[in-house]
């Protein structure tokens, strides 16, 4: 027997049943809930007076519509007010454990779940959210759903599903100074585009995959559906272990030991065959900066803004056309030269400890450029708390960065925190679509050191000669 | 929740000629703090639609709009076949994106592609997507285009989309997809169905893995 990958593993251990027609049903271990997608399928449980199968499994955090500034007083704008206080009332009606906006434990959805150990290894985890890919990358299968799934996953603790295709990303070799899991996300992307991963789930493997910290990691599964991918994934190594051992939520004492022998088979077999494979060369990445409205439109920092001319599909070359006038940029202008009005150091993608650690280590001792607003909000309250131990937040602060308190906050913009039209940003999250940060904002998308040099600089700047190549 | 079937649909089209368009253009983040599931019609696009900056709760009618984006146009007023490019419906997982494409009057998208996420919840919400390779699609660009008035025809049961002028182009569409597009079936309530099966699987889960259950923080 052909071996089996890390999806086959996964998959084959979570069916219920399966149909003639290859649907199965699929059983969930983990449904993380937020207050945006969740409110209409509470409501479609009421309506036909069902009730959730597995409140045990089922885990709410406010995060998308919370605001990052002083919270003693609530939330100002009535509307998100009302929905986070339809997730508190559902989720006491329903029986979900929730962390609340006053939980200390608060922040995005993705950063907590690992973070509390909430999320394990080797399960399958679904949200109403489509960056549940994240979760991926401690080897479980982790994809993003809709409303009416919400519902279904919620009365049943299953979901039919056909089975993706397998791909497997190798990134062989090291990565260089100054280059991060963003930048390999943002070349993968690059290449294959924002519908080649259309269908598939991807298995991240190769040396420079196994170099990363669970966290950096983390940055790639979270970036995979920007590719266009059901799930990202990364096999379970020592690292996974580690990282998720005295975890609040973690099994402990012999529960752990079975637990970890279990998650050692989390792998993909020597012999296990992928539907698609993609190789790429660590020593041959750069950092990389967004230049349009698609994560695909990344070029190396080093590089000019490309030129529609040089573009022979007609359909891509009218996109480019419309992504350089709505991003205001000339075609031929060097990245480095495009100057910033704000820097946004957040989101699910890069506001865990790392990378705020990777961000001030890049500031420290320096000033936010004359005329940049900056500001880093923690993916946590977990995180924050950390990086205020180790005196990150005054590294920001005395630079003059502003320091928020854990949420989505400007990486969708539906709190307060959003772009004025025509502002420009340098942004460590994911999506630089259309009006993404607010209307008429333009995003480019950076690692979090990237983001920060940016910040100092008032203009991209290539890390690697800012740090010397550290 | 049980959708209203789909069999056979014919309509007026609209072009919209963009590649991957988002789920954040089809309805903008603003409109997402509802806690309904009707009403994102008036703000499908809104961004493109208006020349002013919607928000929740506001009287539409009485805003700017933005008379070159397509479906401003006269002639495209009432169409319920959206002809897009290639990976519609890609980024966000909101389901408010069929809301309001379904509110709006849409049941059928054709496209070279669809996002993934996007193309199951369209089809939650009886919105069949319609996959065309680009070369065709193409084509019936240039034809919407020459001709006011365009109408298509998807017969889901034959799975196929008829032109004017009578040319027959047949689709392939997910068999489950369209079994329960078909009979606008409740999936909930087949699945609650299987519940011995669930539970089954479930005793055999919690003795291999029984971790899984047992969170406590
Ligand atoms: S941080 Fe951004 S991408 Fe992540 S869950 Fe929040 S809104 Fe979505």
């Amino acid at each position: 027997m052909a071996g089996r990958t890390l999806l086959d593993k996964l998959w084959d251990s979570h069916v219920v049943t399966e149909d003639d027609s290859g649907v199965a049903l699929l059983y969930i271990d983990r449904h993380l809930v937020h207050e945006v997608t969740s409110p209409q399928a509470f409501e479609g449980l009421r309506l036909a007076g069902r009730a959730v199968r597995r409140p045990e499994l089922t885990f709410a955090v406010p995060d998308h519509n919370v605001p990052t500034t002083d919270r003693s007083e609530g939330i100002r704008d009535p509307i998100s007010a009302h929905q986070v206080a339809a997730l508190d009332r559902n989720c006491e009606e329903f029986g979900v454990t929730e962390l609340k906006m006053d939980d200390p434990r608060q922040g995005i959805v993705h950063v907590i779940g690992p973070e509390q150990g909430i999320v394990l290894p080797g399960m399958t985890v679904v949200c109403g959210d489509s960056h549940t890919s994240t979760h991926g990358a401690f080897g479980c299968l982790a994809f993003g759903i809709g409303t009416s799934e919400v519902e279904h996953v919620l009365a049943t603790q299953t979901l039919p599903q056909r089975k993706p295709q397998s791909m497997r990303v190798t990134v062989d070799g090291r990565l260089p100074p100054g280059v991060t899991a963003k930048d390999i996300i943002l070349a993968v992307i690059g290449r294959i585009g924002t519908a080649g991963g259309t269908g598939y789930a991807i298995e991240f493997a190769g040396e420079a995959i196994a170099d990363l910290s669970i966290e950096g990691r983390m940055t790639i599964c979270n970036m995979a559906i920007e590719a266009g991918a059901r799930a990202g994934m990364v096999a379970v190594d020592d690292k996974t272990v580690d990282y998720f051992s005295g975890r609040p939520f973690a099994p402990t004492g012999a529960a752990w030991e079975a637990a970890e022998a279990a998650w050692r088979e989390l792998v993909s077999d020597a012999d296990a065959a992928f539907d698609r494979e993609l190789v790429i060369t660590a020593d041959e990445l750069v950092p990389e900066v967004t230049w349009g409205t698609s994560p695909e439109m990344t070029v190396p920092v080093t590089a000019r803004v490309p030129d529609p001319a040089d573009e022979p599909d007609p359909v891509k070359r009218a996109n480019m056309e419309k992504a350089l006038e709505y991003m205001g940029l000339q075609p031929g202008t060097p990245m480095r030269e495009i100057a910033l009005d704000r820097v946004f150091i957040g989101s699910c993608t890069n506001a865990r400890i790392e990378d705020l650690r990777a961000a001030a280590a890049v500031v420290k001792g320096r000033r936010v450029a004359e005329g940049v607003d900056a500001m880093v909000v923690p993916g946590s309250g977990t995180v924050k708390r950390q990086a205020e131990a180790e005196g990150l937040d005054r590294v920001f602060t005395e630079a003059g960065f502003e320091w928020r308190e854990p949420g989505c906050s400007m990486c969708l913009a539906m709190n307060e925190d959003r772009l004025e039209p025509g502002e420009r940003c340098a942004s460590t999250s994911n999506r630089n679509f259309e009006g993404r940060q607010g209307r008429g904002g333009r995003t480019h998308l950076v690692s979090p050191s990237m983001a920060a040099a940016a910040a100092i600089a008032g203009h991209f700047e290539d890390i690697r000669e800012v740090t010397g190549g550290g | 929740m049980t959708v209203e079937p789909f069999t056979r649909h014919t309509g007026l089209v609209a072009p919209l000629d963009r590649a991957n368009v988002d789920t954040d253009a089809i309805i903008p983040k603003q409109f997402l703090k509802s806690i309904e599931r009707t009403g994102f019609g008036e703000n499908l696009f809104d961004e493109w639609r208006y020349l002013d900056e919607g928000a929740p709760g506001r009287d539409n009618s009485a805003r700017p709009e933005n008379p070159d984006f397509v479906l401003n146009q006269p002639r495209y007023r009432g169409a319920t076949i959206l002809l897009t490019r290639e990976n519609f419906g890609c980024g966000s997982s909101r389901e408010h994106a069929p809301w309001a494409l379904a509110d709006y009057g849409f049941r059928t998208i054709i496209a070279p592609s669809f996002a993934d996420i996007f193309a199951n919840n369209a089809a939650k919400n009886g919105i069949l997507t319609v996959t065309l390779d680009a070369e065709t699609v193409d084509r019936l660009f240039q034809q919407v285009a020459d001709r006011p008035g365009y109408r298509l025809t998807v017969d889901l049961e034959d799975q196929t989309v008829t032109t004017p002028d009578g040319e027959v182009i047949p689709f392939e569409v997910d068999s489950h997809k369209r079994h329960m597009l078909l009979n606008g079936l409740d999936e909930i309530g087949l699945t609650l169905e299987r519940e011995s099966d669930i539970s089954a699987f479930e005793t055999g889960h919690r003795k291999r893995w029984p971790w899984v259950f047992e969170a406590q923080g």
